[in-house]
This record gives C-alpha cells, structure tokens and sequence, in this order.
C-alpha cells in the first residue's frame, strides 16, 4: 500500500526487508530515525552503541557471523569510523553489510560541511546515493545485493534533505537473505601486513568490477530530453531540482550509484549533448571525476560548493526563469535555537559565564551554551574535544589557566570519546576540571538512550555505567554531583574545584526538560509590584523570560518552574503560581 | 486535486510535526504524489523552523523556494513575516497571532516589530489571522494551536470536511481526539 515515508524511515523499511539482522549505530543528525525505525523491529537486533567506531566494528563482526549488519552515522561520524571502514575494505564481508552516512550540506545540525562521497574514493567502496524515500527503500535493498556479490560494505549516503523528507514508498515483504555460515579464513580475516598485501590486489579488481557494473546497472539511468544544448549529470536532492526546474527539458544521467562512476555511460552522455553540466552539493566530487576524463564540463565555477541548493539556484545559474516573492520591509530579528526552558545546562552556564570561566565546549545541545546573553563556550571541535583540548591548553598555560578553564561535555558525547581523553589528563597530570553535564539522554538528536542511562534503543533496562565510578577508577580523586537547577551550590563546586590543586571532575546532574517522565513545577508569574525591572532574572537567556512595559514576564506556556530565574530576583517578585493554590 | 504548495511556519516545538504529518495524510488520500520536508536536531530548539508539504500530479522538489508557497500557515507573528517572500504573489497566510520573543529581543539587541499583520497586509499579502492559542485553550490544551490552524487551513481548501476528520483521525492518538476534533472546528468555524 503506498504511503508517505521519512527518507530515513524508508532507508530502515528497504533494510529490514532485505533481511537486515543486527544493527548498531551512534545517533547523529540527519542519520538517527534510519537506527530509531529499525528498532522498531522485533525480528531486528539493534542497539546504540557508544560511538560509530564502535558500531561499524559491531557491524562487521556480525556480517563475519554470517548476518546481514547495518550501521548508520552522519557524515562525521563517518571521521570516527574510518579506521576500519578502510580495512573492511580489504577484509570483505561474509554475509552483506551496509554503511548508511548522512551529509548535512546547509548544515542544519553539524559542525561542518564534509562531503562523504571522497570515502567512497579513498577506501575503494561502492556508494549508492537514493533520490528520494522510494529509492532509499530500494537501493538499501540493493546495497546488500551488491555487498555479498562484489564481497565488500556498501556506502549508502543521505543528505538531510532525502533522510528528513516524506515521500511515497510502497513497502515490500522482508525476505530472509541466504545463509552465510562462517568459516575461518585467516588470510581474508586478519589484516597482518603479509596478509593484507594480498588482499589489496582484490581491492583494486573488486573496484574495476564494480566500474564495469556501474556501466550497465539500472542505478545509474538516462532521461532523455528535448533540447540536447545541455546534459545533466547529476544524483541525489540535485536530481529533483533539476526536474523540477527543468522538466524533461534537458537529457538527465541520474547516478544512483556515485562511486565508481561509469566511465563509458558519462563520456557517451556527454558526447550526445553540447554542454556537459554537473548539478551536485558541496564538493566538484562527479565534476573532478569527469574532468579527469578529459571531458569538459560546467560544474563548480557556476555552481556552489557550500550549503543547500534549491530549484531556484538551479533554474538561475541554468538560465531558467526563477521564482521570487516579496520580502517585508522591516528588520526581522533572527530566531537562532536556544536551550530550552527548564533547560538543566542553563544555571551551569551562567555559574561558568558569572565566574569568567574559559570554557572548551563540545557537541550537543549544550553547545548552544556559546550563544547570547550567556557567551559562555568558546571552542567547539569535534566530539570528546573538550575534554582533550583542555589537557593540551592548561600545559600550555600551565598554573593560570587551570585556575580559570574548565571543559564541559554532555553524557552521551563524554561515552563517545571524552573517555579517552579524561584517562590522558590522569596519565599525563593536568590540573583540569571537567564538567560532565549529565542529562542522562542524548538530546540533541532526539532523546536517544546511552551507555549512562540504563536502558537499551528499545527503552528496555540495560546495563549502566556509574560515571563517578568510572571517574574514580581512572585516578580522579575529586569527583562531585551537583544539581544544575541550584546556582549557590554550582557556585560553589566550580570554585572549590578550580582552586583544588589536583585534576577534578564535576557531574552536573539533571535529566533533560523534554524527557517524558520529567515532572515539571507549575509556571512562575511576575508580581508586578514586586518587579523593579532591574532586568536580573534576563541574563540566564531563557526563552520563557521577557520584557514589556517595564517588567519582567514569564511565558506560562513555556516555562517549566525550574526557578533558576528565581534565584536571581533579589526582590522576590518571580514566584510560583502553584503555591497560590 | 490541484498543486498545492504549503509552508508551514513556527518556533522549534510548536508542533508542525503533527500538522505536516495530517496534511501529507490529507493530500495522499486525495490521490496525490507528495512530498513532505521536515527539520529536525538542534534548529529544532526553539529557532525558526519550517516545513514544506507540496502536492500536485508529481513533485520533484521537496522544498518549496521563494515565491512558490500558495499557504503560509504560521504558529507564530514573527515567523509569517520572516517566510514572506516564500509567498505567491496571491498566496494566503493564515496564522496565529500569538508572538514569542527570539533571543535576541529577549537579550535586548533586537526589538519585535510592530503591527505584524497590517504589515503584511499592506505588502499585498492575503492575511487571516487569528489567536489559535486562546482556541486552542478553549479546546482543551494549548498544545492544539498545530489543529486549530489546520482548521482554519480546510476553509481554504475544497475538501470535504470528512476527508480533514479520516485524516484527523488517523494521525492523532485516540485519547487525543476529541480534544483535537474541538480544536479543528474552532479553527475551521472561526
């Protein structure tokens, strides 16, 4: 029956009816509701694992078994696991494994704006890019075809546009794959350098093989057009723009498989047209492909290599008539995200922010801890950052700066990798202070489960690791909790801290707002004649807390009575109205 | 059923989730290819958000571009006037009057404009305008604001109610209903 279907959602459907048997991911946007959509599958074994370095090895491990394995990220979740999606490459699989990566051109939700076709390239994979939710659904039916029969892991690449976009699939039986009983085989499986070096020639005949199937493989498709004074080449969201601006206009050679490309299909394409023009986001990826073949092409002199395209940047650098509205003559201030209400990083943000702190941040919602009026973060890298780039900033600076910095890094991301970087502070002795803002759940990408929270991807209990043990056992002699909504106690464990002369870990603690199970306090009010304006209850930036007419006033439909806003009225004009009875 | 092009504009948590989800419904009964393009991570924290819901003999695009949008349904004052230039040159807004202040007004580096929705009047614009969340209230919660304007959406469009209530329906949990039922007639009646 057909219906409408996430990209993502349809990306899990096309896993599970291929027989998909063992699932491990690490949440990232726009890849996490393909893991999320899976887990809905009782026939499935998936789970969260602590980060994709983690989950591709999960993966292979059981492909090695004989299942076919799946694990999902988002483009720089891809950096994490390129140690061994390069020698899965040579290893090959047993049964099928699939690798889904999703790109987040425009950056919606990402650090930046990597474009993960080059691993496709640089580890001599295959990668199958779908167009919209019925190609997901397909091709990740495809890619575990391609997987066992070229005996290698598929890349299937999203971009946020595909994963975070409905569209009409009509889903299909699952089908269970053919059994693929494991045998030893210690020249395929283990990657010495005797044995690797083996391996490397069927790593270079498997990728001209995969080109030769390229050529005839119905994933790569032309559509003719009318007006052969240009030629498309293009794949991905970029293919539905050019449609949508172009119609049947132009000749199209949409590519569902973007790495290996088919040699002779382009330089045929290309010889039935005039203008060879190459349509894709982010990097020249298919343009350096064809330059490299001597053809000439428009690409990216014309088209931009940063952010999202739409059909009205294509219709205009095409020379098509683009669309064009009306805009208001009037200053329209931004609406950047900001923490929400009852937020529990906030009241540890103004404590950092009121102290003067230096702070080294990282990747999650408490990143926004760097935006107006708090201020407060002052680098964000990559995930586990904080906690490395501490140790190396405090060498630096030494006595200083250890008095004033501190690195602050949320649950999920300290379990992705500021583990690793806590255990070189107790190895090599710096006397920094991290902040772990535990709100016990992912909550940037939507509320997943981790390793700190106790429950599995299916919210069931699960094993749990105790962060103040983990803390200790690594040599931590100062680790304290304190809870986020109480600033004199905040104040007073980041002083005491900072002074400390030894390495110190502080666990702020309080679940996230949006949690389901979180109760929340009834809405506080302003007592008019209480307020004297002075403007106090501003600086913690919270979205529920404005100002008109010369008073404070809090939004009852946002605020949760966290009462940090509270604690900073000096004249007790900020109250709860449950206390009103 | 003819294209439509529908963005529907608000504040990250707002719910336009659930509207987007009740249109796509609506308009795949109706025999429709569409496509439906959401946000999701952390512009959803209370930033601007949009969605894109398109219907029509088929979609290419999943996105709707400046000057394409036949309805701007907006949860919020600020957020209609932002999406402007989204709007056909005859295109409809429809939105709640209900105004939040972005971060930058509350920290006092921005300040809110003022007669929103003459403004937009005056562009050209068609406006419908209503506070969604005191009907919403009246409802039954204020979270209903996302059917109250999908109500206020199916006066616009030739359907029969009976198709918004299948859909209604099938989107909204049980427990739910009744509560968002009221909402839709509030909004549609309004």
């Amino acid at each position: 029956m057909k219906q409408l279907m996430l990209g993502n959602a349809a990306a899990a459907r096309g896993l599970y009816e291929a027989g998909v048997a063992v699932v491990s991911s690490y949440p990232g946007t726009p890849s996490t509701e393909i893991t999320e959509e899976l887990a809905k599958y009782d026939d499935v074994y998936s789970e969260w694992a602590p980060n994709e370095k983690v989950a591709m090895e999960v993966a292979f491990g059981a492909c090695l078994a004989g299942k076919r394995s799946f694990c999902g990220m988002k483009h720089v979740g891809l950096n994490v696991a390129a140690d061994p999606l390069f020698t899965v490459s040579y290893t090959g699989v047993n049964a099928g494994m699939v690798i889904a990566v999703a790109d987040d051109a425009g950056m919606h939700s990402s650090q930046n704006e990597q474009d993960s076709r080059h691993y496709a390239r640089s580890a001599k994979l295959p990668m199958l890019e779908p167009s919209d939710s019925a190609e997901a659904l397909s091709f990740a039916k495809r890619a575990y075809e391609i997987s066992e029969r070229f005996d290698c892991p598929v890349l299937l690449k999203m971009c946020t546009r595909i994963a975070h976009s409905q569209s009409v699939v009509e889903p299909g039986e699952r089908v269970e794959p053919p059994a693929k009983p494991y045998e030893k085989n210690i020249a395929k499986y283990v990657m010495t350098p005797a044995n690797a070096i083996r391996r490397h020639p069927h790593v270079e005949e498997r990728m001209a093989r995969l080109a030769a199937f390229a050529e005839t493989t119905d994933l790569n498709r032309v559509e003719d057009g009318e007006d052969h004074k240009i030629g498309i080449l293009t794949s991905s969201t970029c293919y539905q723009y050019v449609k949508e601006v172009c119609g049947d206009r132009f000749p199209v050679l949409k590519l569902g498989m973007v790495w290996p490309l088919p040699e002779k299909k382009i330089r045929d394409f290309a010889a039935s047209v005039t203008t060879l023009t190459v349509v894709e986001e982010l990097d020249g990826f298919i343009e350096t492909y064809v330059r490299e073949l001597g053809l000439a092409c428009v690409g990216k002199e014309v088209f931009p290599p940063l952010g999202e395209f739409s059909q009205n940047l294509v219709a205009g650098k095409l020379g098509l008539p683009v669309h064009s509205g009306k805009a208001l003559d009037e200053s329209i201030p931004p609406r950047p995200p900001a923490m929400c209400a009852g937020c529990p990083h906030r009241g540890m943000f103004y404590t950092l922010s009121r102290n003067k702190c230096t702070v080294l941040g990282d990747i999650g919602c408490y990143t926004l801890g760097a935006a107006a009026p708090l201020n407060a973060i002052e680098m964000t890298l990559c995930m586990g950052a904080s906690v490395s780039g501490i140790h190396g900033y405090n060498k630096a600076l030494g006595a200083e700066s250890e008095r004033r910095t501190v690195a602050v890094i949320g649950d999920s991301t300290f379990m992705h990798s500021g583990m690793t970087g806590l255990a070189n502070i107790a190895y090599n002795q710096s006397n920094s202070t991290v902040i772990i803002l535990d709100n016990s759940i992912t909550g940037m990408t939507g509320h997943q489960q981790n390793p700190t929270t106790g429950f599995n991807i299916k919210g069931d209990p699960a094993g749990k690791i105790d962060l103040e043990a983990l803390c200790r056992s690594m040599g931590f002699r100062r680790v304290r909790v304190v809870d986020p909504y109480d600033l004199a106690a905040c104040d007073a464990a980041l002083r005491e801290e900072l002074a400390a002369e030894e390495p110190s870990v502080i666990i702020s603690r309080r679940p996230c707002a949006l949690l389901k199970y979180v109760k929340h306090s009834a809405p506080l009010r302003v007592d008019a004649d209480k307020c004297v304006g002075c403007k106090a209850c501003m600086r913690i930036g919270c979205p529920a807390v404005s100002f008109q007419d010369g008073k404070a006033r809090v939004d009852a439909t946002l605020c949760v009575g966290c009462g940090v806003c509270s604690q900073l009225c000096k004249t007790g004009a900020l109250a709860s109205t449950a206390k009103e009875g | 059923m003819e294209a439509k092009n529908i963005m529907i504009v608000g504040v990250g948590g707002q719910g336009s989730l659930l509207a987007s989800k009740l249109l796509g419904h609506l308009l795949l009964e109706q025999g429709c290819d569409v496509k439906v393009s959401e946000v999701h991570g952390m512009s959803q924290r209370g930033g601007s958000v949009v969605t894109y819901v398109r219907c029509g003999e088929r979609v290419a695009s999943p996105v709707i571009d400046k000057g394409e949008a036949d309805f701007i349904v907006s949860f919020e004052l600020l957020e209609a006037a932002r999406w402007l230039e989204y709007l056909k040159p005859d295109g409809q807004i429809v939105t709640s009057t209900q105004q939040i202040d972005p971060m930058p007004v509350i920290t006092g580096a921005a300040s809110y404009p003022e007669n929103l929705v003459e403004k937009l009047r005056a562009s050209g614009a068609k406006v419908d305008a209503l506070d969604c969340l005191a009907l919403a209230e009246q409802a039954g919660s204020s979270k209903a604001v996302n059917i109250v304007l999908m109500g206020r959406l199916s006066h616009y469009f030739d359907l029969p109610e009976e198709a918004w209530q299948r859909s209604l329906a099938a989107m909204v949990p049980e427990k739910f209903l009744d509560l968002n039922r009221k909402a839709f007639a509030l909004g549609r009646n309004a």
